[in-house]
Protein backbone atom coordinates (compact mmCIF):
# COMPACT_ATOMS: atom_id res chain seq x y z
CA UNK A 1 0.00 0.00 0.00
CA UNK A 2 1.19 3.48 -0.67
CA UNK A 3 0.63 6.43 1.55
CA UNK A 4 -2.65 8.22 1.31
CA UNK A 5 -3.91 10.95 3.55
CA UNK A 6 -6.20 9.17 5.99
CA UNK A 7 -9.67 10.50 6.58
CA UNK A 8 -10.39 12.52 9.70
CA UNK A 9 -12.28 9.60 11.21
CA UNK A 10 -9.36 7.23 10.77
CA UNK A 11 -6.90 9.73 12.25
CA UNK A 12 -9.16 10.26 15.25
CA UNK A 13 -9.46 6.50 15.63
CA UNK A 14 -5.68 6.05 15.53
CA UNK A 15 -5.27 8.74 18.17
CA UNK A 16 -7.79 7.03 20.44
CA UNK A 17 -6.18 3.65 19.85
CA UNK A 18 -2.77 4.94 20.87
CA UNK A 19 -4.36 6.59 23.90
CA UNK A 20 -5.91 3.23 24.78
CA UNK A 21 -2.51 1.59 24.52
CA UNK A 22 -0.62 4.17 26.56
CA UNK A 23 -3.06 5.65 29.05
CA UNK A 24 -3.11 2.69 31.49
CA UNK A 25 0.67 2.68 31.71
CA UNK A 26 0.94 6.45 32.09
CA UNK A 27 -1.70 6.45 34.84
CA UNK A 28 0.19 3.66 36.55
CA UNK A 29 3.39 5.70 36.62
CA UNK A 30 1.63 8.90 37.76
CA UNK A 31 -0.03 7.14 40.68
CA UNK A 32 3.30 5.80 41.93
CA UNK A 33 3.89 9.33 43.29
CA UNK A 34 0.54 9.45 45.09
CA UNK A 35 0.45 10.10 48.84
CA UNK A 36 -2.83 8.22 49.34
CA UNK A 37 -2.23 4.65 50.36
CA UNK A 38 -5.54 3.38 48.98
CA UNK A 39 -4.51 4.82 45.63
CA UNK A 40 -8.04 5.80 44.64
CA UNK A 41 -7.65 9.48 43.87
CA UNK A 42 -4.74 11.83 43.58
CA UNK A 43 -3.85 13.52 46.87
CA UNK A 44 -0.31 14.77 46.64
CA UNK A 45 3.23 14.10 45.47
CA UNK A 46 5.59 11.83 47.38
CA UNK A 47 8.61 9.63 46.81
CA UNK A 48 7.76 7.59 49.88
CA UNK A 49 6.82 4.46 47.93
CA UNK A 50 10.13 4.38 46.10
CA UNK A 51 11.90 4.68 49.43
CA UNK A 52 9.85 1.84 50.84
CA UNK A 53 10.58 -0.24 47.74
CA UNK A 54 14.35 0.08 48.18
CA UNK A 55 14.01 -1.19 51.76
CA UNK A 56 11.84 -4.16 50.78
CA UNK A 57 14.14 -7.18 51.19
CA UNK A 58 11.81 -9.42 49.18
CA UNK A 59 11.87 -7.09 46.21
CA UNK A 60 15.65 -6.72 46.36
CA UNK A 61 16.15 -10.48 46.49
CA UNK A 62 13.69 -10.97 43.62
CA UNK A 63 15.54 -8.35 41.56
CA UNK A 64 18.84 -10.11 42.15
CA UNK A 65 17.35 -13.49 41.18
CA UNK A 66 15.70 -12.09 38.06
CA UNK A 67 18.86 -10.43 36.79
CA UNK A 68 20.98 -13.50 37.53
CA UNK A 69 18.61 -15.81 35.65
CA UNK A 70 18.22 -13.39 32.74
CA UNK A 71 21.99 -12.99 32.38
CA UNK A 72 22.85 -16.68 32.51
CA UNK A 73 20.02 -17.75 30.23
CA UNK A 74 20.72 -14.95 27.74
CA UNK A 75 24.41 -15.82 27.36
CA UNK A 76 23.84 -19.56 26.98
CA UNK A 77 20.76 -19.37 24.76
CA UNK A 78 22.44 -16.79 22.52
CA UNK A 79 25.47 -19.02 21.97
CA UNK A 80 23.42 -22.17 21.33
CA UNK A 81 20.78 -20.37 19.25
CA UNK A 82 23.34 -18.58 17.06
CA UNK A 83 25.06 -21.88 16.23
CA UNK A 84 21.67 -23.33 15.26
CA UNK A 85 20.91 -20.31 13.07
CA UNK A 86 24.23 -20.77 11.25
CA UNK A 87 23.49 -24.46 10.78
CA UNK A 88 19.98 -23.92 9.41
CA UNK A 89 20.83 -21.01 7.17
CA UNK A 90 23.98 -22.34 5.54
CA UNK A 91 24.13 -26.10 5.72
CA UNK A 92 22.08 -29.08 4.76
CA UNK A 93 22.29 -32.12 6.91
CA UNK A 94 20.20 -35.16 7.79
CA UNK A 95 17.40 -34.16 10.17
CA UNK A 96 17.18 -30.59 8.86
CA UNK A 97 13.37 -30.45 8.78
CA UNK A 98 13.11 -32.11 12.20
CA UNK A 99 15.43 -29.51 13.71
CA UNK A 100 13.48 -26.74 12.02
CA UNK A 101 10.13 -27.96 13.34
CA UNK A 102 11.44 -28.46 16.88
CA UNK A 103 12.29 -24.77 16.90
CA UNK A 104 8.63 -23.94 16.31
CA UNK A 105 7.39 -25.83 19.37
CA UNK A 106 7.39 -22.88 21.79
CA UNK A 107 5.42 -20.80 19.29
CA UNK A 108 2.56 -23.27 19.00
CA UNK A 109 2.44 -24.75 22.50
CA UNK A 110 0.53 -22.94 25.25
CA UNK A 111 2.95 -21.70 27.89
CA UNK A 112 1.07 -23.42 30.70
CA UNK A 113 1.63 -26.81 29.05
CA UNK A 114 5.35 -26.13 28.70
CA UNK A 115 5.44 -25.00 32.32
CA UNK A 116 3.82 -28.12 33.75
CA UNK A 117 5.89 -30.40 31.49
CA UNK A 118 9.08 -28.88 32.91
CA UNK A 119 7.69 -29.24 36.44
CA UNK A 120 6.92 -32.92 35.76
CA UNK A 121 10.37 -33.44 34.24
CA UNK A 122 12.31 -31.86 37.09
CA UNK A 123 10.35 -33.63 39.78
CA UNK A 124 10.66 -37.01 38.04
CA UNK A 125 14.45 -36.74 37.94
CA UNK A 126 14.38 -35.38 41.52
CA UNK A 127 15.97 -32.07 40.56
CA UNK A 128 15.40 -29.51 43.32
CA UNK A 129 13.36 -26.57 42.04
CA UNK A 130 15.18 -23.26 42.32
CA UNK A 131 17.29 -20.77 40.39
CA UNK A 132 18.96 -23.54 38.35
CA UNK A 133 15.71 -25.06 37.14
CA UNK A 134 14.35 -21.61 36.21
CA UNK A 135 17.51 -20.77 34.25
CA UNK A 136 17.52 -24.15 32.47
CA UNK A 137 13.89 -23.64 31.45
CA UNK A 138 14.49 -20.07 30.27
CA UNK A 139 17.34 -21.24 28.05
CA UNK A 140 14.96 -23.78 26.51
CA UNK A 141 12.31 -21.25 25.50
CA UNK A 142 14.87 -18.61 24.49
CA UNK A 143 16.89 -20.74 22.03
CA UNK A 144 14.15 -20.80 19.34
CA UNK A 145 13.63 -17.04 19.53
CA UNK A 146 17.36 -16.31 19.29
CA UNK A 147 17.62 -18.67 16.32
CA UNK A 148 14.70 -16.96 14.59
CA UNK A 149 16.20 -13.48 14.98
CA UNK A 150 19.76 -14.43 14.04
CA UNK A 151 18.54 -16.41 11.02
CA UNK A 152 16.67 -13.39 9.74
CA UNK A 153 19.90 -11.40 9.89
CA UNK A 154 21.91 -14.13 8.17
CA UNK A 155 19.68 -13.93 5.16
CA UNK A 156 21.75 -11.45 3.18
CA UNK A 157 25.13 -12.69 4.38
CA UNK A 158 27.77 -12.64 1.66
CA UNK A 159 29.58 -15.98 1.80
CA UNK A 160 32.39 -14.85 -0.47
CA UNK A 161 34.12 -12.86 2.27
CA UNK A 162 34.47 -16.08 4.25
CA UNK A 163 35.88 -17.87 1.24
CA UNK A 164 38.31 -15.00 0.81
CA UNK A 165 39.49 -15.43 4.40
CA UNK A 166 39.93 -19.17 3.87
CA UNK A 167 41.85 -18.58 0.64
CA UNK A 168 44.15 -16.23 2.50
CA UNK A 169 45.02 -19.08 4.85
CA UNK A 170 42.69 -18.67 7.82
CA UNK A 171 41.27 -21.90 9.18
CA UNK A 172 37.55 -22.26 9.95
CA UNK A 173 37.92 -21.20 13.56
CA UNK A 174 39.82 -18.02 12.76
CA UNK A 175 37.44 -17.31 9.87
CA UNK A 176 34.47 -17.63 12.19
CA UNK A 177 36.02 -15.48 14.91
CA UNK A 178 37.46 -12.75 12.70
CA UNK A 179 35.03 -12.64 9.77
CA UNK A 180 31.70 -14.40 10.35
CA UNK A 181 30.99 -13.35 13.92
CA UNK A 182 31.71 -9.62 13.48
CA UNK A 183 29.44 -9.59 10.42
CA UNK A 184 26.47 -11.23 12.10
CA UNK A 185 27.02 -9.42 15.42
CA UNK A 186 24.02 -7.05 15.05
CA UNK A 187 21.73 -10.06 14.64
CA UNK A 188 23.33 -11.86 17.58
CA UNK A 189 22.90 -8.78 19.77
CA UNK A 190 19.28 -8.40 18.70
CA UNK A 191 18.70 -12.05 19.58
CA UNK A 192 20.40 -11.62 22.95
CA UNK A 193 18.31 -8.55 23.72
CA UNK A 194 15.12 -10.44 22.90
CA UNK A 195 16.22 -13.37 25.07
CA UNK A 196 17.06 -11.01 27.94
CA UNK A 197 13.68 -9.27 27.89
CA UNK A 198 11.78 -12.56 27.47
CA UNK A 199 13.57 -13.99 30.49
CA UNK A 200 13.07 -10.82 32.52
CA UNK A 201 9.38 -10.86 31.71
CA UNK A 202 8.48 -14.51 32.04
CA UNK A 203 5.88 -15.41 34.60
CA UNK A 204 4.28 -18.70 33.56
CA UNK A 205 7.33 -20.94 33.02
CA UNK A 206 9.06 -19.40 36.06
CA UNK A 207 5.98 -19.97 38.19
CA UNK A 208 6.09 -23.72 37.58
CA UNK A 209 9.85 -24.15 37.87
CA UNK A 210 10.53 -21.90 40.89
CA UNK A 211 11.28 -23.29 44.32
CA UNK A 212 11.47 -21.71 47.75
CA UNK A 213 13.78 -18.71 47.83
CA UNK A 214 13.98 -18.35 44.05
CA UNK A 215 11.19 -15.79 43.64
CA UNK A 216 11.66 -13.51 40.66
CA UNK A 217 10.26 -10.03 40.04
CA UNK A 218 7.23 -11.13 37.99
CA UNK A 219 6.32 -13.62 40.72
CA UNK A 220 6.82 -10.93 43.37
CA UNK A 221 4.65 -8.42 41.48
CA UNK A 222 1.96 -11.05 41.07
CA UNK A 223 1.73 -11.74 44.80
CA UNK A 224 1.84 -8.00 45.59
CA UNK A 225 -1.01 -7.31 43.16
CA UNK A 226 -3.02 -10.16 44.60
CA UNK A 227 -2.49 -8.95 48.12
CA UNK A 228 -3.31 -5.27 47.80
CA UNK A 229 -3.33 -2.42 45.32
CA UNK A 230 -0.81 -0.05 46.92
CA UNK A 231 1.37 2.65 45.34
CA UNK A 232 4.40 0.51 46.15
CA UNK A 233 3.39 -1.80 43.30
CA UNK A 234 3.07 1.26 41.08
CA UNK A 235 6.56 2.39 42.06
CA UNK A 236 8.00 -1.03 41.28
CA UNK A 237 6.17 -1.11 37.95
CA UNK A 238 7.30 2.39 37.03
CA UNK A 239 10.95 1.55 37.74
CA UNK A 240 10.61 -1.62 35.74
CA UNK A 241 9.10 0.16 32.75
CA UNK A 242 11.86 2.79 32.82
CA UNK A 243 14.51 0.05 33.01
CA UNK A 244 13.06 -1.77 30.01
CA UNK A 245 13.05 1.47 28.02
CA UNK A 246 16.70 2.09 28.91
CA UNK A 247 17.65 -1.46 27.88
CA UNK A 248 15.71 -1.10 24.61
CA UNK A 249 17.30 2.30 23.97
CA UNK A 250 20.80 0.91 24.49
CA UNK A 251 19.93 -1.95 22.14
CA UNK A 252 18.79 0.52 19.47
CA UNK A 253 21.97 2.58 19.82
CA UNK A 254 24.20 -0.51 19.56
CA UNK A 255 22.35 -1.66 16.46
CA UNK A 256 22.53 1.75 14.80
CA UNK A 257 26.26 1.81 15.38
CA UNK A 258 26.75 -1.65 13.99
CA UNK A 259 24.90 -1.09 10.76
CA UNK B 1 54.03 -32.10 -6.60
CA UNK B 2 56.34 -30.58 -4.06
CA UNK B 3 53.61 -28.14 -3.04
CA UNK B 4 51.08 -30.87 -2.39
CA UNK B 5 53.52 -32.74 -0.19
CA UNK B 6 54.14 -29.57 1.79
CA UNK B 7 50.48 -29.13 2.40
CA UNK B 8 50.10 -32.68 3.60
CA UNK B 9 52.88 -32.21 6.08
CA UNK B 10 51.41 -28.95 7.26
CA UNK B 11 48.00 -30.49 7.90
CA UNK B 12 49.07 -33.80 9.32
CA UNK B 13 48.96 -32.87 13.03
CA UNK B 14 45.25 -32.08 12.74
CA UNK B 15 43.57 -34.73 10.60
CA UNK B 16 40.30 -34.31 12.41
CA UNK B 17 40.07 -30.60 11.70
CA UNK B 18 40.94 -31.11 8.08
CA UNK B 19 38.22 -33.63 7.59
CA UNK B 20 35.86 -31.37 9.45
CA UNK B 21 36.81 -28.36 7.36
CA UNK B 22 36.04 -30.17 4.14
CA UNK B 23 32.75 -31.74 5.14
CA UNK B 24 29.79 -29.35 5.27
CA UNK B 25 27.40 -32.04 6.53
CA UNK B 26 29.32 -32.68 9.71
CA UNK B 27 29.81 -28.93 10.18
CA UNK B 28 26.07 -28.41 10.01
CA UNK B 29 25.45 -31.30 12.39
CA UNK B 30 28.00 -29.97 14.83
CA UNK B 31 26.35 -26.55 14.82
CA UNK B 32 22.82 -27.85 15.29
CA UNK B 33 23.58 -30.56 17.85
CA UNK B 34 23.73 -28.32 20.96
CA UNK B 35 20.25 -26.99 20.15
CA UNK B 36 18.98 -30.42 19.27
CA UNK B 37 20.30 -32.04 22.45
CA UNK B 38 19.19 -29.18 24.68
CA UNK B 39 15.67 -28.96 23.32
CA UNK B 40 15.35 -32.72 23.32
CA UNK B 41 16.12 -32.84 27.05
CA UNK B 42 14.24 -29.74 28.15
CA UNK B 43 11.32 -29.60 25.74
CA UNK B 44 10.56 -32.89 23.99
CA UNK B 45 11.34 -35.28 26.84
CA UNK B 46 9.19 -33.30 29.34
CA UNK B 47 6.29 -33.35 26.86
CA UNK B 48 6.65 -37.11 26.42
CA UNK B 49 6.61 -37.47 30.21
CA UNK B 50 3.32 -35.52 30.37
CA UNK B 51 1.80 -37.84 27.76
CA UNK B 52 2.80 -40.86 29.85
CA UNK B 53 1.68 -39.18 33.06
CA UNK B 54 -1.76 -38.57 31.60
CA UNK B 55 -2.51 -42.32 31.58
CA UNK B 56 -1.17 -43.05 35.07
CA UNK B 57 -3.02 -43.06 38.39
CA UNK B 58 -3.08 -40.57 41.21
CA UNK B 59 -1.93 -42.06 44.50
CA UNK B 60 -3.69 -41.47 47.83
CA UNK B 61 -1.33 -38.63 48.85
CA UNK B 62 -1.26 -36.78 45.56
CA UNK B 63 1.67 -38.87 44.36
CA UNK B 64 1.77 -40.76 41.08
CA UNK B 65 1.20 -44.51 40.94
CA UNK B 66 2.50 -46.38 37.91
CA UNK B 67 -0.75 -48.06 36.98
CA UNK B 68 -2.50 -47.63 33.65
CA UNK B 69 -5.61 -45.48 33.92
CA UNK B 70 -7.64 -44.07 31.07
CA UNK B 71 -10.15 -42.43 33.37
CA UNK B 72 -8.22 -39.17 33.41
CA UNK B 73 -9.52 -38.62 29.91
CA UNK B 74 -13.04 -39.89 30.43
CA UNK B 75 -13.35 -37.64 33.49
CA UNK B 76 -12.82 -34.64 31.24
CA UNK B 77 -16.17 -35.31 29.56
CA UNK B 78 -17.91 -34.22 32.75
CA UNK B 79 -20.28 -31.24 32.30
CA UNK B 80 -18.22 -29.16 34.73
CA UNK B 81 -15.03 -29.55 32.69
CA UNK B 82 -16.81 -29.29 29.36
CA UNK B 83 -18.24 -25.99 30.50
CA UNK B 84 -14.76 -24.71 31.45
CA UNK B 85 -13.49 -25.86 28.08
CA UNK B 86 -16.32 -24.20 26.21
CA UNK B 87 -15.84 -20.99 28.18
CA UNK B 88 -12.11 -20.98 27.38
CA UNK B 89 -12.77 -21.45 23.67
CA UNK B 90 -15.40 -18.72 23.78
CA UNK B 91 -13.10 -16.31 25.63
CA UNK B 92 -10.17 -17.00 23.30
CA UNK B 93 -12.41 -16.55 20.24
CA UNK B 94 -13.85 -13.29 21.59
CA UNK B 95 -10.33 -12.06 22.38
CA UNK B 96 -9.32 -12.72 18.76
CA UNK B 97 -12.47 -11.04 17.46
CA UNK B 98 -12.07 -7.87 19.53
CA UNK B 99 -8.36 -7.74 18.69
CA UNK B 100 -9.33 -7.72 15.00
CA UNK B 101 -12.01 -5.06 15.54
CA UNK B 102 -9.65 -2.78 17.46
CA UNK B 103 -6.48 -3.68 15.58
CA UNK B 104 -7.66 -3.61 11.97
CA UNK B 105 -8.29 0.13 11.60
CA UNK B 106 -5.02 0.77 13.41
CA UNK B 107 -3.04 -1.53 11.11
CA UNK B 108 -4.78 0.09 8.13
CA UNK B 109 -3.83 3.54 9.39
CA UNK B 110 -0.18 2.51 9.77
CA UNK B 111 -0.10 0.87 6.32
CA UNK B 112 -1.41 4.13 4.83
CA UNK B 113 0.97 6.39 6.75
CA UNK B 114 4.02 7.95 5.08
CA UNK B 115 6.67 5.27 4.61
CA UNK B 116 9.11 6.97 6.96
CA UNK B 117 6.66 7.07 9.85
CA UNK B 118 5.52 3.46 9.59
CA UNK B 119 8.30 1.84 11.60
CA UNK B 120 7.91 4.45 14.32
CA UNK B 121 4.14 3.89 14.50
CA UNK B 122 4.69 0.12 14.73
CA UNK B 123 7.38 0.60 17.36
CA UNK B 124 4.94 2.68 19.41
CA UNK B 125 2.56 -0.29 19.47
CA UNK B 126 5.33 -2.63 20.56
CA UNK B 127 6.67 -0.53 23.45
CA UNK B 128 3.90 -1.35 25.96
CA UNK B 129 4.29 -4.97 24.87
CA UNK B 130 7.82 -4.89 26.29
CA UNK B 131 6.59 -3.95 29.74
CA UNK B 132 5.79 -6.89 31.95
CA UNK B 133 2.37 -8.36 31.33
CA UNK B 134 1.45 -8.54 35.01
CA UNK B 135 2.14 -4.82 35.25
CA UNK B 136 -0.21 -4.26 32.33
CA UNK B 137 -2.91 -6.30 34.06
CA UNK B 138 -2.31 -4.32 37.24
CA UNK B 139 -2.81 -1.06 35.34
CA UNK B 140 -6.24 -2.28 34.28
CA UNK B 141 -7.10 -3.44 37.80
CA UNK B 142 -6.41 0.10 38.98
CA UNK B 143 -8.74 1.46 36.33
CA UNK B 144 -11.57 -1.07 36.60
CA UNK B 145 -11.97 -1.84 40.30
CA UNK B 146 -15.04 -0.63 42.19
CA UNK B 147 -13.28 2.38 43.70
CA UNK B 148 -11.00 2.61 40.64
CA UNK B 149 -10.23 5.41 38.25
CA UNK B 150 -13.02 4.67 35.78
CA UNK B 151 -15.78 4.55 38.40
CA UNK B 152 -14.42 7.64 40.21
CA UNK B 153 -14.40 9.55 36.95
CA UNK B 154 -17.88 8.46 35.87
CA UNK B 155 -19.36 9.29 39.29
CA UNK B 156 -17.65 12.68 39.41
CA UNK B 157 -19.00 13.46 35.95
CA UNK B 158 -22.45 12.47 37.17
CA UNK B 159 -22.88 9.79 34.50
CA UNK B 160 -23.48 7.01 37.03
CA UNK B 161 -24.50 7.03 40.69
CA UNK B 162 -23.53 3.51 41.75
CA UNK B 163 -20.06 2.21 40.78
CA UNK B 164 -20.00 -0.39 38.01
CA UNK B 165 -18.84 -3.86 38.97
CA UNK B 166 -16.54 -4.65 36.08
CA UNK B 167 -13.54 -6.12 37.82
CA UNK B 168 -13.83 -9.82 38.75
CA UNK B 169 -16.23 -10.57 35.89
CA UNK B 170 -15.67 -12.34 32.55
CA UNK B 171 -15.84 -8.89 30.90
CA UNK B 172 -12.78 -7.80 32.88
CA UNK B 173 -10.94 -10.93 31.73
CA UNK B 174 -11.78 -10.07 28.14
CA UNK B 175 -10.61 -6.46 28.56
CA UNK B 176 -7.34 -7.67 30.06
CA UNK B 177 -6.71 -10.29 27.38
CA UNK B 178 -7.43 -7.97 24.44
CA UNK B 179 -5.05 -5.39 25.89
CA UNK B 180 -2.37 -8.06 26.39
CA UNK B 181 -2.53 -9.57 22.93
CA UNK B 182 -3.38 -6.62 20.66
CA UNK B 183 0.18 -6.27 19.24
CA UNK B 184 0.08 -9.93 18.11
CA UNK B 185 -2.86 -8.97 15.92
CA UNK B 186 -1.71 -5.57 14.64
CA UNK B 187 1.69 -6.76 13.39
CA UNK B 188 0.53 -9.53 11.04
CA UNK B 189 -2.43 -7.40 9.90
CA UNK B 190 -0.03 -4.60 9.02
CA UNK B 191 2.25 -7.02 7.14
CA UNK B 192 -0.56 -8.27 4.94
CA UNK B 193 -2.10 -4.83 4.38
CA UNK B 194 1.25 -3.32 3.51
CA UNK B 195 1.85 -5.97 0.84
CA UNK B 196 -1.29 -5.11 -1.16
CA UNK B 197 -0.32 -3.64 -4.51
CA UNK B 198 -1.53 -0.18 -5.25
CA UNK B 199 -2.31 -1.24 -8.82
CA UNK B 200 -4.99 -3.60 -7.56
CA UNK B 201 -6.72 -0.84 -5.64
CA UNK B 202 -6.46 1.53 -8.59
CA UNK B 203 -7.78 -1.09 -10.97
CA UNK B 204 -10.85 -1.57 -8.81
CA UNK B 205 -11.38 2.18 -8.63
CA UNK B 206 -10.92 2.57 -12.40
CA UNK B 207 -13.55 -0.08 -12.97
CA UNK B 208 -16.00 2.06 -11.05
CA UNK B 209 -15.82 0.73 -7.51
CA UNK B 210 -16.52 3.25 -4.78
CA UNK B 211 -13.89 3.51 -1.99
CA UNK B 212 -16.13 1.43 0.26
CA UNK B 213 -16.46 -1.28 -2.40
CA UNK B 214 -12.70 -1.24 -3.03
CA UNK B 215 -12.20 -1.91 0.67
CA UNK B 216 -14.82 -4.64 0.92
CA UNK B 217 -13.99 -6.45 -2.33
CA UNK B 218 -10.22 -5.99 -2.59
CA UNK B 219 -8.50 -4.83 0.59
CA UNK B 220 -10.43 -6.93 3.08
CA UNK B 221 -10.13 -10.27 1.21
CA UNK B 222 -6.41 -9.67 0.60
CA UNK B 223 -5.81 -9.08 4.30
CA UNK B 224 -7.39 -12.38 5.37
CA UNK B 225 -3.98 -14.12 5.77
CA UNK B 226 -2.98 -11.43 8.24
CA UNK B 227 -6.21 -11.85 10.15
CA UNK B 228 -5.68 -15.61 10.33
CA UNK B 229 -2.05 -15.33 11.44
CA UNK B 230 -3.04 -12.75 14.04
CA UNK B 231 -5.91 -14.90 15.26
CA UNK B 232 -3.57 -17.86 15.76
CA UNK B 233 -1.04 -15.73 17.60
CA UNK B 234 -3.80 -14.39 19.88
CA UNK B 235 -5.81 -17.59 20.21
CA UNK B 236 -3.00 -19.90 21.38
CA UNK B 237 -1.82 -17.84 24.37
CA UNK B 238 -5.41 -16.85 25.20
CA UNK B 239 -6.47 -20.51 25.41
CA UNK B 240 -3.83 -21.40 27.98
CA UNK B 241 -3.97 -18.14 29.92
CA UNK B 242 -4.48 -18.43 33.67
CA UNK B 243 -2.91 -15.25 35.01
CA UNK B 244 -5.51 -12.80 33.70
CA UNK B 245 -8.46 -14.85 35.06
CA UNK B 246 -6.56 -15.23 38.34
CA UNK B 247 -6.11 -11.51 38.81
CA UNK B 248 -9.13 -10.04 37.02
CA UNK B 249 -11.72 -12.80 36.84
CA UNK B 250 -12.46 -13.46 40.48
CA UNK B 251 -13.26 -16.92 41.79
CA UNK B 252 -16.01 -17.60 39.25
CA UNK B 253 -14.02 -17.25 36.06
CA UNK B 254 -12.13 -20.48 35.41
CA UNK B 255 -10.34 -21.25 32.15
CA UNK B 256 -8.55 -24.44 31.08
CA UNK B 257 -5.27 -22.85 32.10
CA UNK B 258 -6.56 -22.40 35.65
CA UNK B 259 -7.87 -25.96 35.71
CA UNK B 260 -4.47 -27.35 34.70
CA UNK B 261 -2.60 -25.13 37.14
CA UNK B 262 -4.93 -26.12 40.00
CA UNK B 263 -4.55 -29.85 39.29
CA UNK B 264 -0.78 -29.53 39.50
CA UNK B 265 -0.38 -27.13 42.38
CA UNK B 266 -3.46 -27.29 44.64
CA UNK B 267 -5.51 -30.43 43.95
CA UNK B 268 -2.29 -32.37 43.29
CA UNK B 269 -3.91 -34.70 40.80
CA UNK B 270 -1.06 -34.68 38.31
CA UNK B 271 -2.36 -37.42 35.96
CA UNK B 272 -5.67 -35.61 35.55
CA UNK B 273 -3.86 -32.29 35.04
CA UNK B 274 -1.67 -33.97 32.43
CA UNK B 275 -4.76 -35.26 30.62
CA UNK B 276 -6.28 -31.76 30.65
CA UNK B 277 -2.99 -30.38 29.25
CA UNK B 278 -3.10 -32.91 26.44
CA UNK B 279 -6.64 -31.86 25.63
CA UNK B 280 -5.62 -28.19 25.56
CA UNK B 281 -2.66 -29.03 23.36
CA UNK B 282 -4.82 -31.00 20.92
CA UNK B 283 -7.34 -28.19 20.75
CA UNK B 284 -4.77 -25.49 20.02
CA UNK B 285 -3.02 -27.70 17.46
CA UNK B 286 -6.36 -28.47 15.81
CA UNK B 287 -7.28 -24.80 15.58
CA UNK B 288 -3.83 -23.89 14.25
CA UNK B 289 -3.90 -26.66 11.64
CA UNK B 290 -7.45 -25.80 10.60
CA UNK B 291 -6.54 -22.18 10.03
CA UNK B 292 -3.17 -22.74 8.37
CA UNK B 293 -4.57 -25.40 6.03
CA UNK B 294 -7.27 -22.99 4.99
CA UNK B 295 -4.99 -20.06 4.41
CA UNK B 296 -1.57 -21.57 3.79
CA UNK B 297 1.36 -20.73 5.99
CA UNK B 298 2.16 -17.11 5.39
CA UNK B 299 5.16 -15.11 6.45
CA UNK B 300 2.64 -13.15 8.54
CA UNK B 301 3.08 -15.75 11.27
CA UNK B 302 6.77 -15.03 11.51
CA UNK B 303 6.86 -11.36 12.37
Amino acid sequence: MSEKKPSFGLRLYAFLAYAYIYLPIILLIIFSFNTQKLNVRWEGFTLHWYDQLFRDQNVLLATRNTLLIALVSTVLSTIIGTLAALALQRYHFPGYTIAESILYIPVIIPEVVMGISLLVFFSMINFRLGLTTIALSHIAFNIPFVTLVVRARLHGFDKSIEEAAMDLGANWLITFWRVTLPTIMPGVLAGALLAFTLSLDDYVITYFTAGPGSTTLPLRVFSMVRFAVTPEVNALSALWIVTIFVVLGIGQIIQRRQT
Amino acid sequence: MQKQADQQIAYRPRPFFRRFQEDPTSQGLALISPTFIYLFIFMILPMVLVVILSILTRGPYGNVVYRLNWQNYSRLIDTLYLRILWFSLWTAALTSLFSILIGYPLAYYIARAPRKQRSLLLFLILIPFWTNFIIRIYAWIMILRTEGLLNTMLINLGIIKVPLDILYTPTAVLIGMVYEFLPFMVLPLYTSLEKIENAQLEAAADLGARPWQVFMRVTLPLSVPGMIAGSILVFIPAMGMFVVPDLMGGAKTLLVGNLIRNQFLTARDWPFGAAASMLLLMLTLAVTLFYTRKAGFGEELLV
